[in-house]
């Protein structure tokens, strides 16, 4: 009792130590290795499927909270009494930690992705949603009047002058949301939804190799995530000379 | 009698957390209950309060420092975007592995991930306050350091006091699998589904749900005290 890791280890990632205390590699037995080269060289390959699950997390997470979010940005937009709950509501749904947010939804939908995706798209709500609004909010007075002025409508106001001008904000926000779900989505391993996380988990805390490598591959999602994005608001944004 | 399953779960979560039941797995044996309840969120209230003050002390003075002084923009923004990237169940797998289970390893580690926020937030909420105040100021005859602590650090109270919401609401959060680096927190009702059963699991969450909504409020009551009267005008 009192040593939650070695049971639950057991449940994610059981035949990761038999793999391991097989292997015969040198370096696996020293223990002051921070990095055994010689263990990753051979099971690198192990990471492709939690890497790929994580990927498919993330990306659903954050497209279902992106059009949630956005429309809910719109929505504000026009009925400005909505403001201040929304903020609120998104507020409360970011403050609730995912792991509880996890459990809490347990009996309602059970294990698995459904739950991790959920959990993961509610938590990008907030930011996305605040930095939308703070996108159309910068907008000048005197651009939108011009706009008017010159015959144009509400609708193609939004559409045409004020979310162009919005789009550096709102790649900011999902820049944010993107970084975060990343990380977040590590622990979606603890209801059974896979992820890089179980490479972590699954290594019980004494083979620091198994963890840096799953550390490693989130870094270089969330710098590829990073420059996808950066590139998508230079191609939206064309007349800002950055 | 009919209940719902969904209304008998979390009724039975309830229970679990006031009174000691015999979990479906353990054979008899009673767990949780009021008393371990408040054992474990002593715990998760000690690890929180102890990293959070460990990310104020290093975070807050080198976020006002720098922003007065209009220089590190690369490192101050940088670590700020950089520390929503970071994993929490890496800093508490990587803790464990390396350095060592227990409070005083564990608390730092936390602590790295609310430095982070309010690092940034400092940085930026004194950069943000008009450089004719700070003139003034230094005309009248103040210190920088007054400057600092009577002129730039009241007027960037919401910036400030936004990067201390975030980092406690990341430090409650990773707190709750702290117990994988053997610190006790509420998160043992969630992580030790062997010992406390489906209805431990379900009351892990409403107390880790609960005690993070009350520190964020805790935390936006002192912001609107903290907030200077001439301030609230503004924005109101």
């Amino acid at each position: 009792m009192g040593n939650p890791f070695v049971v639950a280890a057991g449940e994610v990632g059981g035949d990761f130590f038999k793999e391991r205390s097989s292997g015969t590699l040198p370096c696996q037995a020293d223990e002051s290795h921070l990095f055994c080269f010689d263990w990753a060289k051979e099971n690198i390959d192990r990471y492709g499927t939690p890497a790929q699950q994580h990927l498919e997390i993330v990306l659903l997470s954050v497209l279902i909270g992106f059009v949630v979010a956005f429309a809910l940005a719109l929505l504000a937009h026009r009925t400005r009494w909505l403001q201040p709950p929304l903020l609120a509501a998104t507020g409360i749904l970011y403050t609730i930690p995912s792991i509880a947010f996890f459990f809490l939804l347990l009996p309602l939908t059970g294990f698995g992705r459904d739950t991790a995706v959920l959990v993961l798209s509610a938590y990008t709500l907030q930011i996305i949603y605040r930095n939308t609004m703070l996108g159309l909010d910068n907008v000048p007075d005197s651009v939108k009047d011009a706009a008017r002025g010159m015959g144009l409508t509400n609708r193609q106001i939004l559409w045409k002058v004020e979310l162009p001008l919005a789009t550096p904000e709102i790649i900011a926000g999902l820049r944010v949301a993107t970084a975060s779900t990343i990380a977040i989505t590590t622990l979606v391993v603890l209801i059974s939804a896979g992820g890089l996380g179980t490479e972590m988990y699954g290594s019980n805390f004494n083979f620091p190799t198994a963890i840096l490598i799953a550390v490693a591959i989130i870094a270089l999602m969330v710098l590829a995530f990073d420059l996808l994005l950066l590139t998508a608001q230079r191609l939206l944004t064309p007349w800002r000379k950055v | 009698m009919n209940v719902h399953p969904l209304l008998a779960s979390f009724s039975g979560a309830v229970e679990f957390i006031f009174i000691p039941q015999e979990s479906n797995v353990t054979g008899g044996k009673e767990v949780g209950g009021f008393d371990k309840t408040m054992e474990l969120l002593v715990g998760h209230i000690e690890v929180t309060v102890l990293a959070l003050a460990i990310a104020l002390l290093v975070g807050l003075p080198l976020g006002l420092y720098l922003g007065h002084k209009e220089k590190g923009e690369l490192v101050a923004v940088g670590i700020g975007n950089a520390g929503r990237a970071i994993p929490e169940l890496a800093v508490i797998a990587l803790v464990a592995t390396l350095v060592g289970i227990g409070l005083r390893n564990v608390a730092p580690a936390l602590a790295l991930l609310g430095i982070a926020p309010i690092l940034n937030n400092a940085y930026v909420g004194v950069r943000q306050v008009d450089p004719a105040t700070v003139d003034a100021a230094r005309g009248m005859g103040m210190s920088e350091l007054s400057i600092i602590r009577k002129v730039e650090l009241p007027l960037a109270i919401p910036t400030v006091m936004g990067g201390i919401r975030s980092a406690a609401i990341v430090i409650v959060a990773t707190a709750t699998i702290a117990p994988l680096a053997g610190v006790e927190s509420l998160g043992d009702f969630i992580l030790n589904r062997n010992v406390y059963g489906e209805n431990g699991l379900l009351a892990g969450a409403i107390l880790v749900a609960l005690l993070a909504l009350t520190i964020e409020g805790s935390l936006a009551l002192l912001q609107r005290r903290l907030t200077s009267d001439g301030l609230k005008v503004k924005t109101a």
